[in-house]
């Protein structure tokens, strides 16, 4: 008998791709799907610990207002957990050391680099490393992007997975780190997704490239391959339907951001895990 | 003492929004700059240490890869100018509010309390002066009526101490007294002018309806045995004067109106009974058992069915008066104000899109302006900005609308919201769309707290804007503050943990208890228990505050202590005012003293009803003359180019049309996802195939002819874009949103009987044509005072109907989307083109109005509208799109560059009744018709569905990349490049 996957998406403050990620993890296959609200943590109703795939929805915490996910990163780093004594942040490392996995998308990739739980060099997870800042076109935008996955990433949620088209819908997406930084994010493959043109060549170059991000860099993983944050929206795709060009293109039924919620729950499911 | 933090970017980090703002500053004000940086500025008030300070600009107020800070000492590096922009005292501060509860969670003792106030510093190099840097300042970067600034040149600038600290604290008067007024013994002269200095826009008989109250001995009776006298309270007139208010009474829609058309003379007892209500009520007569309406007008908006399982409600407002004022601030509060009409109808509703509708002048307007007039262009930019982040941070995808230009929207743009939302039929076994309220049921009010914003909103929208238009009209809506409380309340919902919920838009608390008390009979709440942003609020003021992003409960006794620890828990403020009771009584206290007592029946049916005269005399316009074109390049690119044709690309990309994961017709479809969809598909339930379909008709110019045929065109505009895309004609329900100019006559108002019948003949033409569709209408609103008048300026808007739709398709994967698929595809036109170019953009490009309005046949319509839905459903339609401005060929055009495929058209097939020409064939703007693409093998059973409709093959898809067009006489008139045209679509607007 293969083991439960419980998954637990985080919702509250601002946070608005709950349902959608929720419904992903469900087509994905996942046992138990959880919407929690952080309050429903912070008053110690629910635990992380019950939980073996967190996901960290897209949206404005806090409206994003002191730069993206910055409010909500530091409610994570200094807001108690009642009765428990532990901040939730502490909670979120031991969730990390179990190696269990976290998805972020959008906002919720924003809160995991933020947080320094990406790319957390030499396993440090309580660094910001990088940043995810203002996109170059200084404006927020809804567009469709072509994405390339890095066959050679640890990265469990991208395996097996190559060219992919999926949403972006964000004014602060721009990767941006040191050069030394960067140059590790290379070496080790923790860039797991990069936005690429229509013929799947690495792009630089807007619009393919949405926000000027450094490497083009779209998506993220630490060095267990465990954790894992993109901007472009995987659960904004579960269906044909969702294909800007579906009444043109012949498609299958299921959309290809299915693909990356199954690998998460594949990988739980594998004796990896 | 307060303190400053400093934020900027660190050295080689690129500044966007600096860039954005240079940008601007060319373009809008032509003035030389070299660079903008921009610095945040974080002021702290609350003693902290410098270690506390430290931290808190080290942690959340700073990014560490990419910023640096500065703490009481300025972080500017070089600069010419500077300018420093923050709010007014008492402007909603959303960023100052994150940043105090983040800083609050650093410190060990969570009881203190801090204030933090934000501004924004605008570095600017660049050989410019002082009054460059004023323009600058007073024209792009700040608004005076929210915002103040300050200008230091470099040479001025102390860099050891920075700009000196500023605290925008509301001052306090000590004195939150009731004032009471005597009208008993007051002339007429000294009622209206009471009215006019108190800003209570009442009329004399209004103020004499009043006075009378006041003069019933039985009534003073009753007062006095409740510590109040013969005088009137400043509480009850500010309450009056509210819901008596055409924002919230509506009184020209409800009044007795006399109306002449040659020799016909007829008198309407109330518009909305007689032709709005009334259509409705024939139409779900009409449909017996399919009637699929819920709750039509009695709710804050309207209710239709989905499935057995789901409802749907839908509502759209306006938000004109306040965009005129502060366009960010006005459409935001626009936007997430409207967001709680359907939040806050039956038992609440999740809400599942927006859609967006403005009317602007152009953006390029080069006249000098009428004072207090913001530019277009500014206007523009402040409500796009508005309407993204109300509807992006709210996490509602925005998923249909328009931008319309006409420069007679100068005095007053126009800003129309709307929200709609799905909610279970039954919530915990009972009917969701209905609202119960039991007295002793206990009066919460919940989400944000109570200033001094949006004060007189509702009646300052009642009249036009003039120069003493109340600066505390303007509000800037929270769109977190809301999402948490929506949040919140949902769960409280499927709780069952409340009885009735209503939300607070204009007249705040007055409003929504006041309604709400309608259903049991009366209320007693205490305003001195409502939770304040500061101190010192009168109480009348708190009564009609219309502070955001609140809503108003009734919750059962035994319910509150849970209600209460729930929104605790979710962090969210809620507050218990008093109770619901059966009194026939409106009790307001202040500190236990009762300070309003008014009967129930008097406060919502005491107004005297308006009478007014309305008299129709059609306009007569000079008949154009100009030759047929010789260019058709050069006419084609222009025709594109006009503002209300052109590419919308720039604002809808920026507005998020995709959250919810339910997103099927997006408003940019086709081969490069930048063609312009007719109407938007989503799928509000994930697990489920069945669709909801949202359009919209607006055409303002045809009022300039007769609103009677603006209204048909719009409505049939609403229906055939629905209808396009597969949406089912027999489920699909309309909200109208009227837009006028003053339609009373007065001094001001010479032309007040015509203005007037416009009006009425809008509203014939709803019922008939809402009656011939069998689209009843399920909600809507009017704003009848869209005029500007400053000195000897008036400016008014031409009457502007905004009708949307909201229907269903039941299979999504047989929606059509508008791209030409396919070479080889034959290109149909369905329904007759005929010589209608009144009112028309190819006759609007000349300087020209004519007199040949476009009229809907509407059993034509109905018939072709039912065989296509069946053709779509079948399968056999590759693509559909409605003509409407700029007529066929503009959707001959959009058709093919959306599908990046080449055309080619014989103009002799068309079917047209009138003088051939081909500019008018090209252009004519004829209701009712589509552009329809199909696969050959598809042909002959399509034209078989579409039997005894007017059809005809006009052409095919071709693989060639140009759009051939052949006239009326056979020869080869159009040969151009793809690209070149949609070049020049895009062009116009993209900034």
């Amino acid at each position: 008998m293969s083991r439960k996957v419980k998954a637990i998406v985080l919702t509250g403050n601002g946070t608005n791709c709950e349902i959608e990620m929720a419904h992903a993890c469900k087509l994905a296959g996942a046992d138990t799907v959880d919407i929690v609200h952080i309050s429903e943590l912070l008053y110690g109703e629910k635990r992380l610990a019950d939980y073996s795939f967190l996901n960290l929805p897209g949206g404005f915490l806090d409206g994003d207002d002191l730069g993206s996910a910055k409010a909500g990163a530091n409610r994570f780093l200094h807001a108690p957990v009642r009765n428990h004594r532990e901040m939730l942040f502490e909670q979120l490392l031991r969730f990390i050391n179990d190696g269990k996995l976290i998805l972020g998308v959008c906002n919720g990739f924003q809160l995991m680099v933020k947080l320094g739980l990406l790319p957390a060099l030499c396993g440090d997870y309580s660094k910001q490393s990088a940043t995810l800042t203002y996109n170059d076109s200084g404006r927020f935008e809804d567009r469709w992007v072509y994405l390339q996955a890095n066959p050679q990433s640890p990265c469990v949620f991208t395996k097996n997975l190559s060219f992919m088209y999926l949403p972006v819908r964000h004014g602060e997406g721009k990767f941006v780190a040191r050069q030394s930084v960067q140059n590790t994010i290379l070496r080790n493959n923790l860039l797991a997704l990069q936005y690429c043109d229509a013929a799947g060549n690495i792009s630089l170059d807007y619009p393919m490239n949405p926000n000027g991000s450094e490497k083009a860099i779209a998506g993220l993983c630490n060095e267990t391959g465990r954790l894992f944050g993109l901007m472009p929206h995987p659960e904004a795709y579960l269906h044909r339907t969702n294909h800007p060009r579906w009444t043109r293109e012949a498609l299958p039924e299921e959309g290809q951001g299915v693909a990356i919620f199954r690998n998460a729950v594949n990988f739980i499911r594998s004796s990896d895990f | 003492m307060a303190d400053r933090i400093e934020v900027a970017f660190q050295k080689g980090v690129r500044d966007a929004l600096g860039e954005k703002i240079k940008k601007r500053i060319i373009n809008n004000l032509s003035l030389p700059v070299q660079k903008v940086n921009t610095v945040e500025v974080y002021t702290i008030e609350g003693n902290l240490t410098s270690k506390e300070l430290s931290a808190a600009a080290s942690g959340p107020l700073s990014d560490p890869v990419i910023q640096k800070f500065a703490i009481n000492k300025p972080v500017a590096g070089s600069f010419d100018w500077l300018i420093e922009v923050g709010f007014r005292a008492g402007v909603t501060d959303n960023v100052g509010k994150t940043a105090r509860e983040a800083i609050e969670l650093l410190l060990s003792d969570k009881s203190r309390k801090i204030s933090v106030y934000t501004s924004r510093q605008y570095l600017i190099a660049g050989k410019i002066n002082k009054s460059d840097a004023e323009k600058i300042a007073a024209g792009l970067l700040a608004n005076d009526l929210i915002e103040h600034y300050s200008i230091v040149s470099a040479r001025d600038f102390d860099f050891v101490r920075g700009i000196p600290v500023y605290i925008p604290r509301v001052a306090v008067t000590d004195n939150p007294a009731v004032e009471e007024i005597n009208l008993a013994a007051v002339a007429d002269d000294e009622l209206l002018q009471i009215s006019r200095e108190k800003l209570l826009a009442l009329n004399l008989e209004e103020m004499k309806a009043i006075q009378q109250y006041f003069r019933n001995k039985s009534i003073i009776a009753a007062r006095k045995k409740n510590g109040l006298g013969e005088k009137i309270t400043d509480v009850e007139l500010e309450c009056l004067a509210q819901t008596w208010s055409e924002h919230c009474k509506h009184k020209i829609f409800s009044s007795l109106i006399t109306y002449t058309e040659g020799r016909r003379k007829i008198t309407i007892d109330s518009l909305f009974q007689s032709y709005i209500k009334a259509c409705t009520a024939a139409i779900r007569k009409a449909k017996g058992k399919k009637d699929f309406c819920l709750s039509v007008f009695v709710d804050n908006a309207g209710v239709i069915k989905f499935n057995d399982d789901y409802n749907l409600v839908f509502k759209v407002e306006t938000h004109n008066s306040p965009s005129a004022l502060d366009p960010y601030g006005g459409a935001l509060t626009g936007i997430v104000g409207v967001n709680r009409d359907p939040f806050g109808t039956g038992m609440g509703a999740k809400l599942i899109f927006n859609t967006d509708v403005f009317c602007f002048a152009s953006p390029y307007y080069r006249k000098k302006l009428p004072p207090r007039i913001l530019h277009p262009r500014r206007i523009y930019e402040g409500v796009r900005e508005g309407v993204e982040h109300g509807g992006n941070k709210s996490g509602i995808p925005t998923v249909n609308g328009s931008i319309v230009f006409d420069d007679r929207y100068l005095g007053k743009p126009l800003v129309y919201c709307g929200t709609a939302g799905i909610m279970p039929s039954r919530i915990n076994g009972r009917p969701s769309h209905t609202k119960e309220i039991k007295p002793g049921d206990v009066i919460i009010m919940t989400g944000g707290r109570i200033g001094k914003d949006g004060i007189h909103g509702a009646t300052f929208s009642s009249e036009e804007l003039h120069e003493g238009s109340p600066v505390t009209a303007v509000q800037i809506g929270d769109p977190i503050t809301q999402k948490k409380m929506t949040d919140f309340l949902l769960i409280a919902r499927d709780r069952g943990l409340y009885r009735a919920i209503t939300d607070n838009g204009a007249g705040g608390l007055s409003s929504s208890i006041g309604e709400m008390a309608t259903a049991c009979g009366g209320c007693d709440i205490d305003l001195a228990l409502a939770p304040l942003k500061y101190a010192g609020l009168k109480p009348w003021e708190i009564l009609l505050s219309e502070a955001q992003e609140r809503m108003s409960l009734a919750v059962a006794p035994e319910k509150v202590k849970t209600f209460l620890a729930l929104a605790q828990k979710m962090g969210v403020e809620a507050t218990v005012l008093g109770k619901f009771t059966a009194s026939g009584k409106f009790q307001i206290r202040y500190n236990k003293k009762t300070v309003a007592f008014l009967d129930m029946e008097f406060l919502h049916d005491g107004v005297p009803q308006l009478k007014l005269t309305a008299k129709w005399q059609p306009a007569k316009y000079q008949e154009p003359d100009f030759p047929e074109p010789v260019n058709w390049g050069a006419v084609l690119s222009k025709m594109l180019s006009r503002l209300n044709i052109c590419s919308k690309e720039s604002v809808v990309r920026q507005y998020d049309h995709e959250v919810q994961g339910g997103s099927v017709i997006k408003p940019l479809t086709g081969a490069a996802n930048d063609g312009p969809s007719d109407a938007a598909v989503i799928r509000p339930l994930l697990a489920s195939m069945e669709g909801v379909v949202v359009a919209h008709g607006i055409c303002p110019r045809y009022s300039d002819i007769d609103a009677y045929h603006m209204t048909a065109c719009a409505i049939d505009e609403a229906v055939r874009n629905a209808v396009a895309v597969g949406a089912d004609l027999d489920h699909l329900a309309g909200l109208d949103n009227f837009c006028w100019c003053d339609p009373v006559k007065s001094e001001k108002t010479p032309d007040g009987e015509y203005k007037l019948a416009q009006l009425v003949r809008s509203n014939m033409a709803i019922y008939d044509y809402a009656t011939a569709y069998g689209v009843p209408l399920i909600s809507g609103k009017d704003s009848m005072k869209n005029d500007y008048q400053i000195g000897k300026t008036k400016i008014s808007i031409p009457p502007s109907l905004l009708f949307s739709v909201i229907g269903k398709i039941k299979d999504v994967r047989r929606a059509v989307t508008m791209d030409a698929k396919r070479p080889q595809d034959l290109v149909y036109i369905i329904g007759e083109t005929r010589e209608e170019l009144g009112g028309s953009e190819w006759f609007a490009l000349h300087g020209k109005v004519g007199n040949c309005v476009p009229r809907v046949d509407a059993g034509k319509a109905k018939s072709i509208y039912r065989a296509l839905h069946r053709a779509i459903n079948a399968g056999l339609v590759a693509s559909c799109h409605d003509c409407s401005d700029g007529g066929l060929g503009v959707a001959l055009m959009e058709t093919a560059f959306a599908g990046e495929l080449g055309m080619s058209i014989d103009l002799s097939f068309v079917p047209y009744r009138g003088r051939k020409r081909n500019d008018y064939v090209l252009f004519s703007e004829s209701a009712s018709r589509f552009i329809v693409t199909v696969a050959p093998q598809d042909k002959a059973n399509f034209e078989k569905i579409m039997q005894g409709n007017t059809l005809s093959e006009i052409g095919f898809i071709s693989n060639d990349n140009l759009f051939r067009v052949y006239g009326v006489s056979g020869q080869l008139i159009i040969k151009e490049k793809i690209s070149k045209l949609k070049e020049a679509w895009q062009k116009p607007l993209n900034f």
